[in-house]
């Protein structure tokens, strides 16, 4: 029946008297809406070999139930393991995502990657800062078989590098505690094996760099006090400014909220920088190591600061890009890292 | 309405894998086979220079001496190679093969040429052979694959000869880093000692020593590599042979 039949049906309705006898008639009980049960199937992704059938699961079941109940058949794949997609070569699904809202039928193939054991972010960066802060110090009080047995548990006469040891030492204790205190992790866990490269990096990079400037035959810096005093300047305002910024990327979301909204500038002027660069907390970071190579003039200081920046920047790009695609209104004055240049 | 959306996005993604996979630009093409072609005939005048001298001296000692000029050219020249890589018009990794030409640059400035007592040993004679023969098959094979005229004698010599070459370059390589050691250790080449304003220092000697022992892990996996690649490539080729 099209359209303008059934207006005039419903117009004749309308003016037909309603007969002055007739009872209202009790309304039907309403039936209860059938659920539709999803079917899932979980398969190896690489030999294709079926893992688990679940014939009875809801539609509104996330990917993370799904991982739960998988986990319940084998112990050895916790949720945080498991990779599921809807294609062997596909991106994962993400936990959030709900059965019913995938493009999938009523029976739903899920193809099974092992992520190979897992280990939190806060732990991996709780290791990656406290072995920086120890190594260093093992340095700064010249310990047994480090250099010279006759520079055991000396100390040096140069106050810049008593001053580049509390730089160091702060730098890291701030990044320890703003990972308890402060930051929230979007992503839970990381693969385990990745740990041993990460702790490696930063460990050795320590190492390197301590050895250098708590070296007997240190040479302070060229130009002396004057190098050292606006160094040290650079360095306090950069972490001041990182950890001001860190803040107002904790406060942009509370705890447990997956929405993402966009950072601007608040009332600390630290932040104002938000204005024109997308991650401002790397333009901080690379602030206080340029700090720290001037106050030091030391090459390896110099190496680490190359690679750190290399490293942010393709960080800082990457978050650039995922709030360009996320948000139609981000402001397109803002530079990933650098204002205006990178 | 997700659906869709994904079906664009699919969309999106076929038609720039699909731009990816094509290959470089006309001029691009045009620019690799000259490289390529001045590559092979570079590595054949080393060839040809090397079997000159050894007819005329009738021995292979100190045969060095007859290529080191176009040697060190034409392996210096291969930087071009990690240039090619980063522009693009290569589809190779950066990393892999700005590690494997800076190790062979390396070796031809850092080692040989720095060096001078070991260009008389017969160890460098064995990597220079190895190279010559690679890189004479591997330019050519580049230059052919270019020209979509690619010949199977030189196809299957670039995935079977490097079984040989491959392990009697890297000997020829490891035996001349050693024999520099003594020389490096005594006169401190290329070694910074503190104190200095830069507060660094680089002893030359330890570093030799840490460049060979990175060949243990490297150089497995390299060869493992080429004999997984020579497989997916030679592989289907010689099944129909058999069967035939």
């Amino acid at each position: 029946m099209d359209a303008l039949a059934l207006e005039a049906k419903g117009a004749k309705t309308e003016s037909a008297p309603a007969p002055a006898a007739s009872k209202p008639r009790p309304k039907p009980p309403k039936k209860p809406k059938r659920i539709v049960y999803f079917e899932v199937e979980i398969v190896d992704a690489k030999t294709k070999d079926k893992l688990l059938l679940l014939d009875k699961v809801e539609p509104t079941a996330t990917i993370l139930d799904i991982k739960s109940m998988f986990h319940k058949s084998n112990q050895r794949w916790y949720p945080a393991r498991q990779s599921l997609s809807l294609d062997p070569k596909a991106k994962s699904l993400k936990d959030e995502d709900v059965l019913q809202q995938l493009p999938v039928g009523t029976t739903a193939t899920f193809y099974f990657k092992d992520l190979g054991a897992q280990i939190a972010w806060g732990t991996v960066f709780l290791l990656e800062c406290a072995g920086p802060l120890f190594i260093y110090l093992m340095f700064y009080f010249r310990l047994p078989f480090i250099y010279a047995p006759k520079y055991d548990f000396t100390t040096s006469k140069h106050w810049v590098v008593h001053i580049a040891c509390i730089c160091h030492s702060f730098h890291y204790a701030k990044r320890i505690l703003e990972t308890l205190f402060v930051h929230r992790f979007s992503n839970t866990t990381m693969p385990l094996r990745n740990i041993f490269k990460n702790c490696s990096y930063y460990w050795c990079s320590a190492a390197w760099m301590a050895y250098y400037i708590n070296h007997p035959l240190y040479t302070p810096p060229y130009y002396g006090e004057q190098q050292v005093k606006t160094a040290l300047a650079i360095f306090l305002f950069c972490q001041l400014g990182n950890f001001s910024i860190h803040l107002a990327l904790r406060d942009l979301k509370p705890a447990g909220c997956k929405m993402k909204k966009i950072p601007y500038p608040t009332k600390n002027p630290f932040t104002w920088i938000f204005a024109v660069v997308s991650c401002p907390n790397y333009t901080y970071e690379l602030g206080s190591w340029l700090g720290f190579t001037v106050m030091t003039q030391c090459v390896p200081v110099a190496f680490f600061t190359i690679v750190a920046f290399i490293q942010m920047t393709i960080w800082a790009k990457g978050k650039h890009r995922s709030y360009l695609k996320e948000f139609r209104d981000y402001p397109s004055l803002r530079s990933p890292i650098l204002p205006f240049i990178l | 309405m997700s659906a869709p959306a994904m079906g664009t996005s699919k969309m999106a993604h076929s038609d720039s894998s699909h731009r990816k996979k094509k290959g470089p630009g006309a001029l691009a093409t045009a620019y690799l086979v000259i490289y390529n072609v001045v590559m092979t005939a570079g590595w054949l005048v080393i060839a040809v220079g090397l079997v000159r001298a050894y007819l005329a001296r009738g021995s292979y000692h100190g045969l060095y001496y007859s290529i080191e000029k176009p040697l060190k050219f034409f392996q210096t020249g291969a930087l071009l190679e990690i240039l090619h890589c980063a522009v693009g018009i290569v589809p190779s990794s950066v990393v892999l093969t700005g590690f494997q030409v800076m190790s062979r640059v390396f070796l031809t400035w850092a080692v040989t040429h720095s060096v001078r007592e070991v260009q008389s040993e017969d160890s460098v004679l064995l990597f220079v052979v190895a190279w010559t023969i690679t890189e004479i098959i591997r330019y050519s094979f580049y230059t052919f694959s270019l020209l979509n005229h690619l010949p199977y004698l030189i196809k299957w010599a670039r995935y079977t000869f490097f079984i040989v070459l491959y392990p009697m370059g890297v000997t020829g390589e490891l035996l001349t880093i050693y024999s520099a050691l003594p020389y490096v250790q005594k006169t401190g080449l290329y070694s910074i000692t503190l104190p200095n304003k830069y507060n660094f220092s680089f002893d030359y000697h330890t570093f030799l020593i840490i460049t060979m022992i990175s060949y243990i892990p490297l150089f497995p996996q390299l060869y493992f590599h080429m004999i997984r690649q020579r497989k997916k490539v030679l592989g289907h080729v010689e099944e129909y042979s058999k069967v035939e």
